[in-house]
């Protein structure tokens, strides 16, 4: 058990935490998806190499094919994939509609303008 | 047969209640439906006296709301006393009504008796709760629908004494209450109320004094200091509502729920030797609101700290365990109420004929309104127990239960606040008879209230000096309360 | 060939058909009926389940006859038919109120899309309550909160979008908190089947990729359901989400969510790992606490209803996961029918709180002023539910309280006793200013005269304050629910 033969587990552990980084540090509103999508990502990897074997192929009934990679991950990272394109998709349709609203994607500005919202609100 | 009567006690009330609402347009037949649901009501609750008196013991269970804890109506002597004592006052007290908000041009009125009748509605339910489950649901309910009465002004001083009366209402019987209800059932797997108690045998003293601690004070209608605030804050109300809410439903409500648990969840014999903090609070209760209602000008809070002084008679009672004690403190609730209802519609009656608020304006006012003050007087011999008046009979009952049980403390504190209610009580008799007229007074000419006032404080009065002189009836359903115990 | 058999996946499949036939309509109005009919066709489903499973039997479906644990299986037990109820009878009583409700506050050639997304929120819930998979669940778990999303931006204030914005980062971060728990027990155990997924645990060897995957999946479900202090995202997405969105959202999502927890803690992880091995009790204890007083306290000094019940809901649930970490059978009783008269009530709330900014145009406070005496029905019908939250007798918010104090007092911790009634307090203090301002205050000049409110608003919230009173009196069906589905829970891993 070494460093180098986890190291799928550590560029996983280095993207969730870079990704998870930008959302919380950037304060522009596509940076953050940006960042969302990296944090997701990272979980495909997750998923995907604990079910390589090397040496491994898909799963196919022949003779000479012996050794075979899990399919069942794949199935589900390519579930996941559509969720994160969706997500993303949503995510950046909002930030078109704030902008149009707003015209503005960064979040201090919107936040500011937010709260000139409420104080007119409250007749103050 | 009568258990449907019991039902009935609910029924008329909140019936009542409709039709008020119905009636909205016609004041005359609004006030005609509250007087009709009014003697409906004591009818009902007359008719069940015979048999309590036999010794029948109806009960209904309504529904079960969680497994083993039901909403229940029963009746026992006890709560028989009460719901009369309420039911009759209210016939009366809405008489009193008519006079009141018709002369000083109120508005609202039509939510007013609403809620009036509401209010009734779960004093009967508190009456007649067979568990103290449905107790506690009764008085969270007769709780809330007063809050409406009290606030009848709207303006910025009926919501602070509303934040006040809520405050301190539904804190304490949420804090307290019920974790003791919750409690109680963990214990006994049962709410009923029972002779004799219902908790099990061989709980340690701590847990009997902590429980105890937590009804006392949970039961916040019953003023127990430090928790005695919202009876003066909501004094802001209109003078029929501290009448009939804050001398009768309400704070009887509270001292009567006291009972009923001190009696039938503990029994006298749990709390043998476990009271005598309780004595020491009710006491130092009884001796600090006569104090503060000796330095009050304003009328109203006067009567108002004599009505946490007096309650405090109750718990005393109930702490001194005595059953000649307890007998005076079921009569007390009978007593306590007429005396103080007579005052609170005299102080009305004044407010209603001459605007006056303060004490120190009533100089001379007896020869103007000498029914008002005549009655007043009565009740005030009630308030400090002389003859001929209610409240001597249960004061003697307390005093010799306190003998009896050679409780010195409970007897030293009766003396020094029959003095003390001596003191804040007669010089305004002497002042209103007695004094001469002020200048100011004199330039403003008035007489009496309107007649329905008048008529209905001369009746509560009456009452008063009637109960001296045959209190046959509430004495037998007191002492039957033991007998079943 | 009888439906009986197949009422598991009618259950979820019935409204996801009707989203695409919705968006094809391209007519509000069918649309609605469409959707309509399909809740109350699941509504009927979930009760049919309710009752198959009433006497402690599990029903297990397996998708086009793969067995489990090969292939995705439904399955439903006390507790999931339970929340199957809840969701379905919600949806079933707000869907008719939004047809009056989102002609107000949506654009109508928006209206057909708008009972699309409800229909696949809806399959959404609905679907992670039945499954027994567990990336079964993220994908439910997703498709409900991409429909969510979607949802919430349609509320007629700009702030909406930047609540739907904030919501989806903070939903995303925490379903691929819970996709990554899930990965990590399938790689620990090579399952992914709930069930299959709690029996293989004890046998594996090394504890520590199970406790992160406990770690993380716990996180995850908390941000979903606003556990204090990761309820960030609630209050803006509630106060903005047009108002019968919120009133479904308030009372399904966060206790979907719930629900997963309680699935993952008793059926996969087994109680003795996540109470013994992890100090979770203690700091599901702590922050229910929190939730309770500060979430309470915050409420009290919002300017806007709708605000004001979103931090209300932050501490309720904090009741809901008070319950939880008492780990007994009457806590999870507290739990459990809490989170379903909680529901009733939030409910409730927020469709009469949707009533008033139909009239006044908007649910700030100031509006609001004097709104008790210009509509004294629906205003009474609020303070009713705030009584609930207060937990008066007669209230489902005394039902459950009575469970908590129950929970607390078999433990012997005193002190939580008086935490909780003390927190309830609070309660009426948010409660009570928002009665002093509908009464206290003389109503606005620029109410309108016309205050008469369609019976298609008034109607579905009344009927929910209805039930938060009946089922405040009669708790048979609530309580009976949930303390068998709490025994049922606690016998899979005892």
């Amino acid at each position: 058990m070494s460093l180098a033969s986890h190291f799928s587990y550590w560029v996983t552990i280095f993207l969730m935490v870079a990704g998870l980084f930008i959302v919380i540090a950037r304060g522009n509103l596509i940076k953050k998806l940006v960042g969302l999508a990296i944090f997701q990502t990272s979980v495909y990897l997750l998923y995907i190499a604990p079910g390589k074997l090397i040496g491994g192929t898909a799963p196919i009934l022949a003779e000479e094919f012996k050794v075979y990679s899990s399919p069942l991950p794949h199935v589900l990272i390519l579930t996941a994939i559509v969720v994160g394109v969706a997500t993303l998709a949503l995510g950046l349709a909002l930030v078109v509609r704030i902008r149009e609203t707003y015209g503005s994607i960064e979040e201090d500005e919107i936040l500011a303008a937010d709260l000139a919202d409420g104080e007119t609100e409250a007749g103050r | 047969m009568s258990a449907m009567v019991l039902l009935a006690g609910l029924g008329v009330p909140a019936l009542g209640a409709a039709g008020i609402a119905a009636a909205h347009r016609t004041p005359n037949l609004r006030e005609g439906v509250t007087l009709a649901t009014a003697a409906a009501l004591f009818a009902c609750v007359l008719s069940l006296l015979p048999g309590v008196l036999a010794g029948e013991r109806p009960r209904l269970t309504l529904f079960e709301v969680l497994p083993g804890l039901d909403l229940t109506l029963a009746v026992e002597p006890l709560g028989m006393l009460f719901a009369l004592v309420a039911s009759g006052l209210w016939i009366v007290n809405s008489l009193y009504s008519i006079g009141y908000m018709r002369g000083n041009g109120e508005a609202h009125q039509t939510r007013f008796y609403v809620c009036f009748a509401l209010a009734l509605f779960a004093a009967i339910g508190i009456a007649f709760a067979g568990n103290v489950f449905t107790l506690f649901v009764f008085y969270e309910l007769l709780t809330l629908i007063t809050y409406p009465l009290v606030v009848h002004h709207g303006d910025d001083k009926a919501r602070k004494g509303g934040r006040v009366y809520l405050g301190v209402l539904i804190g304490t019987s949420v804090m307290f209450l019920l974790p003791a209800l919750v409690f109680t059932w963990h214990l006994a797997g049962t709410t009923d109320f029972r002779a004799g108690g219902i908790l099990p045998a061989g709980l340690s003293d701590a847990t009997v004094v902590g429980l105890l601690a937590l009804y006392m004070f949970g039961i916040g209608k019953a003023a127990l200091m430090p928790f005695h605030r919202w009876l003066p804050a909501a004094m802001v109300a209109p003078t029929p509502v501290s009448a009939l809410l804050h001398a009768v439903a309400v704070v009887k409500a509270g001292v009567f729920s006291v009972l009923k648990v001190a009696v039938f969840v503990f029994g006298p014999e749990m709390l043998a030797g476990q009271t005598a903090w309780l004595a020491g609070i009710a006491g130092f209760t009884i001796v600090a609101a006569s104090v503060v209602a000796l330095s009050a000008d304003n009328l109203k809070r006067r009567l108002a700290y004599s009505t946490v002084s007096q309650l405090s008679y109750v718990i005393l009672a109930v702490a001194v365990l005595a059953p000649l004690s307890l007998v005076g403190a079921a009569l007390h609730v009978a007593a306590h109420a007429l005396g103080k209802i007579t005052l609170f519609f005299a102080a009305g009656a004044i407010y209603t004929a001459a605007h006056k608020t303060e004490i120190s304006q009533l100089d001379g006012i007896g020869r103007r309104m000498p029914w008002t003050m005549g009655a007043f007087a009565v009740g005030t011999l009630s308030m400090i127990g002389l003859p001929p008046a209610a409240g001597f009979v249960s004061k003697w009952f307390m005093v010799s239960g306190a003998m009896a049980g050679e409780h010195w403390l409970a007897l030293g504190v009766i003396a020094a606040s029959t003095l003390l209610n001596a003191a804040y009580f007669l010089p305004i008799v002497w002042r209103a008879f007695f004094r001469p007229l002020s200048a100011e007074a004199a330039a403003h000419p008035h007489g009496e209230a309107p007649l329905p006032s008048v008529i209905a404080l001369t009746l509560t009065a009456a009452g008063t000096i009637a109960f001296f002189l045959w209190p046959d009836v509430p004495l037998a359903l007191a002492r039957q309360m033991l007998g079943a115990a | 060939m009888s439906l009986a058999p197949h009422l598991p996946a009618l259950q979820v499949v019935l409204p996801l058909l009707t989203a695409p036939a919705a968006v094809l309509l391209r007519s509000g109005g069918a649309a609605f009926l469409l959707v309509t009919a399909a809740a109350w066709g699941a509504f009927a489903i979930s009760l049919g389940l309710w009752q198959q499973t009433a006497g402690g039997e599990v029903i297990s479906y397996a998708i086009g006859n793969w067995p489990p644990p090969w292939g995705i299986e439904l399955r439903v037990d006390r507790l999931s038919a339970f929340v199957l109820v809840l969701v379905a009878g919600m949806a079933a009583v707000v869907l008719p109120y939004c047809r009056q409700s989102i002609e107000r506050e949506i654009p109508r050639d928006q209206h057909y899309l708008f009972y699309a997304m409800f229909a696949l929120c809806l399959t959404g819930l609905l679907g992670i309550t039945i499954t027994g998979d567990a990336f079964n669940i993220f994908v439910f778990l997703e498709i409900s909160s991409l429909a969510t999303y979607v949802l919430i931006a349609l509320g007629r204030d700009r702030r909406a979008l930047v609540a739907a914005y904030q919501y989806l980062i903070v939903g995303t971060i925490g379903a691929t908190f819970i996709v990554i728990g899930i990965g990590l027990l399938y790689l620990t155990t090579g399952t992914l089947n709930l069930a299959d997924i709690g029996t293989r645990l004890p046998q594996v060897s090394g504890e520590r990729p199970v406790l992160a995957a406990l770690a993380f999946l716990t996180v995850g479900i908390c941000l979903k359901l606003a556990l204090f202090p990761l309820h960030q995202w609630l209050p803006n997405a509630y106060t903005f989400a047009p108002s019968a969105v919120t009133a479904f959202l308030a009372a399904t999502a966060t206790k979907v969510s719930v629900y997963v927890l309680l699935r993952f803690y008793f059926s996969v992880f087994g109680e003795s790992l996540v109470f013994d091995r992890l100090p979770l009790p203690g700091i599901m204890l702590l922050l229910s606490l929190a939730a309770m007083f500060v979430a309470s306290a915050v409420a009290a000094f919002q300017d806007d209803l709708k605000r004001l019940l979103a931090y209300s809901s932050v501490a309720q649930i904090g009741y809901i996961t008070l319950g939880l970490s008492f780990d007994s059978q009457s806590g999870l009783t507290a739990t459990i029918v809490h989170l379903f008269n909680h529901g009733l009530t939030k409910g409730a709330l927020f469709m009469l709180a949707g009533c008033l900014v139909a009239v006044a145009g908007g649910s700030g406070l100031a509006r609001l002023a004097g709104i008790g005496r210009a509509m004294p029905v629906t205003a009474f019908g609020i303070v009713l539910g705030g009584l609930s939250l207060i937990g008066v007798p007669g209230t489902v918010g005394f039902v459950s309280k009575w469970y908590l104090v129950l929970a607390a007092l078999e433990k012997g911790q005193w002190w939580l006793v008086m935490a909780i009634v003390g927190s309830s307090l609070l309660a009426v203090v948010y409660v009570w200013r928002f009665v002093e301002i509908a009464w206290f205050r003389e109503p606005p000049a620029g109410l309108p005269a016309d205050r008469r409110l369609p019976l298609s608003l008034q109607a579905p919230a009344w009927l929910l304050v209805a039930a938060t009173v009946y089922f405040g009196l009669d708790a048979s069906f609530t309580v009976g629910s949930a303390a068998a589905a709490a025994e049922q829970l606690l016998g899979m891993t005892r």
